[in-house]
């Protein structure tokens, strides 16, 4: 019994970072090659830890960027006062090793079954674990339809563009601009609003599937709306980060 | 001070019970409010983990580590 029980818990291990890529100036993708991966679902998120030479440690949790079956991929934005983030994506090289545990998380989760039509609703880099949920649709050809609605502050922060913008059938991306926007801007500008969520969302009679994931003050504003907007709060999955990334 | 949600304590969790905890149902003892532990109210906090109500913020979990020894204190959760 108590073999079982430690081989169930979780532990630390090392994976090995295998690829990185520049999405914005400020946000970076890590591929990361985890001998003991089990597999993970879609929206789920994984620690990371780093330990200075003199022993202390720093611990955040991350939204895996890829589907489940794809190599282990972190998408990490860079917060210029924090602990973590600023090694992760400046700092961390090609065949370094990186310290997580995961996967965790089996509430902001997607399963493939669920044939409700999925709202999407991102928040900056609340796009991680959306993103992760749209290629688990396309990997499983899911004719699920999907609405993402994606506030950033300028055209130039939005992370993974050119792949939300290849999507077609069944896909539909609405972007807000709430800081600026380029001459001829066609897409929504300013913050998300409880009008602009009822003008992008599915009705709730439609019996949708909502995930909104970004900082707190965001999510708290999106979920208030979508309930408002009929949505039960048990249709509404909600995943809130912080400045410090961490507990 | 900004707030997360139960979400950033699922790595915690899932080391000290051994799985998943996100996901499941808890009734506040103060309010009786039943919530999952994702959607709890998390303050960030070096020194323990704290899960509060979401709907009357009383104090649900408490979870601190020492020197490897993990302490967790349901005192909120009826």
């Amino acid at each position: 019994m108590e073999g079982t029980a430690v081989q169930r818990r979780l532990t630390w291990q090392v994976a090995n970072v295998t690829a990185t890529v520049s999405e914005t100036p400020s946000v970076r993708t890590i591929t990361l090659a985890v001998p003991d991966w089990p597999g993970h679902r879609a929206g789920q998120h994984l620690d990371v830890r780093l330990t200075a030479d003199d022993g202390y440690t720093a611990e955040r949790s991350y939204s895996i960027a890829s589907a489940p079956g794809e190599p282990v991929a972190l998408t990490v934005e860079r917060l210029d006062d924090g602990e973590v983030s600023p090694y992760l994506t400046e700092d961390l090289r090609v065949g370094d090793q990186l310290e997580l545990r995961g996967p965790v998380g089996g509430y902001f989760v997607w399963e493939p079954t669920d044939m409700a039509p999925l709202l999407l609703v991102a928040g900056g880099s609340g796009v991680v674990p959306l993103r992760a949920i749209v290629r688990e649709r396309q990997r499983r050809r899911s004719d699920v339809p999907v609405r993402l609605l994606y506030s950033s502050r300028t055209l130039a922060d939005v992370i993974y563009r050119d792949e939300l913008d290849s999507y077609g059938d069944g896909i539909s991306v609405s972007y807000t601009l709430t800081r600026a926007q380029p001459p001829g801007w066609t897409g929504h500008a300013g913050r998300v609003t409880p009008a602009l969520l009822a003008e992008v969302a599915w009705p709730a009679h439609e019996g949708p599937l909502a995930f909104v994931c970004g900082p707190t003050s965001f999510v708290e504003t999106v979920a208030e709306g979508l309930v408002g907007l009929g949505y039960p709060a048990d249709r509404v999955k909600t995943e809130r980060f912080g400045a410090s990334g961490g507990r | 001070m900004e707030t997360l949600d139960g979400n950033a304590l699922a790595g915690l969790f899932a080391e000290v019970f051994g799985e998943d905890m996100t996901n499941t149902v808890i009734t506040c003892r103060t309010c009786g409010t039943t919530q999952v532990i994702g959607e709890t109210v998390v303050y960030p906090n070096p020194m323990a983990a704290i899960a509060r109500c979401r709907t009357c913020t009383q104090l649900l979990i408490l979870i601190t580590q020492i020197h490897g020894v993990s302490c967790v204190d349901m005192l909120g959760v009826a």
